[in-house]
């Protein structure tokens, strides 16, 4: 069973339905012994990082979901923002630190092009196991003005706004995706598929 | 690349999905969360769902059907009609709705704008300005409040940016549901005048006309009528944009 942290920022309800959609158990919840009993973790997440790390704090879930991550070994996937908590901090909130399970700081684009970063885009990636069955340049959604940066030693794959950043990656147990595989239509649910299956 | 979208943008009506020709007759396209799931199969890059009951009826907003439909959709979908308090973007939000429209409510108090894209957001939040041509002038329209004659059409667009739309969803009444093409010129005239991103609205009759569109300056373009009462789908549309050489998901 895949836990869908609910902590109030961003649409566990989108998530949720997809893997219903796929015949993929999960539930939403910000409860610790939930997490704990979850084979797997799932954290959405739309809005700032500051306030993400505070309100997992506040649920007092924070510590939780690291130790289910590094100490038990289980499976996260964060989505948009909750890609971006698994970084150690972010230029968004620069006093607020995030889980850290990958050792960088998000940046904000610094681009010509318009930001937020908002539509289907085509990434491409390196056959990593979230994307099996995916053809490489598919188009994926995304909706975010902060990213991780180019060419990372977790990178499973990289996409050119402005200039290249990593829009998702992979470290043993731990995933994130920058786009909303929920809102991607068939390459997007595969990839949902893709984690259940793990 | 960012892509071009294709996108379905029906009228929430009587618990139907329907059609309007020129604001006023109104087709029938059928059930609610069946024709969200056939629009899902057909792999829409996006789905706007109006619900005009609640507009101009001052009905409540329909969640439930509105949440019927956003089970069906694995797309970005935006939802509008009858919005009168951040409240209400909220509930669609938590429903599954990803970008919330706004009409009557901008023009009644344009700094609703501004405190909705402050809470949720610009990317969130799209302005659908309904452009009516009398005696070769165009002027704002709104279904429930008439012709807005104070208010100036290229003055407006640019205020709906400044306060923070994400978005202009462009429609012209005139070509609503005639099928006769799109509004190239207004097209032009607005997109000259901002840079967020416009969806061009009214009149799509074949592939030729979204081409026209995003030529003109349309980022996206919405239709109904050539989905339903064609032999177009949308994935024909993006072919024939894709080869034109304009970038599109397929």
């Amino acid at each position: 069973m895949i836990a869908i942290v609910d902590y109030g920022m961003g649409n566990a309800t989108s998530v949720k339905k997809a893997f219903d959609a796929l015949k993929v158990e999960s539930i939403i919840t910000s409860n610790k012994e939930d997490l704990k009993l979850a084979n797997k973790i799932l954290i959405p997440g739309v809005g700032s990082f500051g306030d993400a790390v505070d309100a997992l704090h506040k649920l007092d879930i924070f510590q939780t979901i690291k130790d289910e991550v590094l100490l038990q070994k289980k499976p996260i996937l964060g989505i948009c923002l909750g890609m971006q908590l698994l970084a150690e901090s972010s230029e968004e909130s620069i006093d607020k630190k995030g889980f850290g399970f990958i050792q960088t700081t998000c940046k904000k684009f610094d681009i010509t092009l318009k930001v937020p970063h908002v539509g289907w885009n085509n990434i491409t990636h390196n056959n990593s196991i979230l994307f099996k069955n995916i053809p490489n340049e598919s188009d994926f959604y995304f909706v975010h003005s902060y990213h991780f940066e180019e060419a990372l030693l977790e990178a499973s794959s990289s996409l050119e706004y402005g200039y290249t950043f990593t829009p998702s990656i992979e470290k043993q147990n731990i995933f994130g995706v920058q786009f909303h595989p929920e809102k991607s239509q068939k390459y997007g649910l595969e990839l949902l598929k893709n984690f259940g299956d793990l | 690349m960012l892509k071009h979208r294709v996108i379905p943008c029906v009228l929430l009506k009587d618990w139907q999905l329907t059609k309007s020709v020129g604001f006023e007759e109104f087709r029938t396209i059928g059930h609610p969360k069946v024709t969200a799931k056939v629009y899902n199969k057909r792999n829409v890059d996006e789905l706007i769902v109006l619900d005009i009951d609640a507009s101009s009826s001052q009905k409540d907003i329909n969640f439930k059907t509105l949440s019927d439909i956003a089970k069906e959709c694995f797309m970005p979908l935006t939802l509008g009609g009858g919005i009168t308090s951040l409240e209400d973007i909220n509930k669609l939000l938590i429903i599954g709705a990803d970008k919330i429209s706004l009409n009557t409510i901008a023009i009644k108090r344009p700094d609703f704008i501004k405190e909705a894209s402050n809470k949720f957001g610009s990317q969130c939040i799209v302005v659908s300005i309904d452009v009516i041509k009398q005696n070769k002038k165009y002027k704002v329209f709104n279904k429930n409040l008439g012709v807005i004659e104070d208010l100036d059409l290229l003055e407006w667009a640019k205020e709906c940016e400044a306060l923070g739309a994400g978005e202009i969803l462009l429609t012209s009444v005139n070509n609503d549901g005639k099928q006769c093409g799109y509004d190239t010129e207004l097209i032009s005239l607005i997109s000259k005048e901002i840079t967020i991103p416009i969806i061009a609205n009214g009149g799509a009759a074949e592939p030729m006309d979204a081409i026209k569109a995003i030529k003109s300056g349309a980022d996206a373009i919405a239709a109904a009528s050539i989905f339903h009462f064609t032999q177009y789908t949308p994935q024909s549309i993006k072919k024939a944009l894709l080869k034109e050489g304009i970038a599109v998901r397929i």
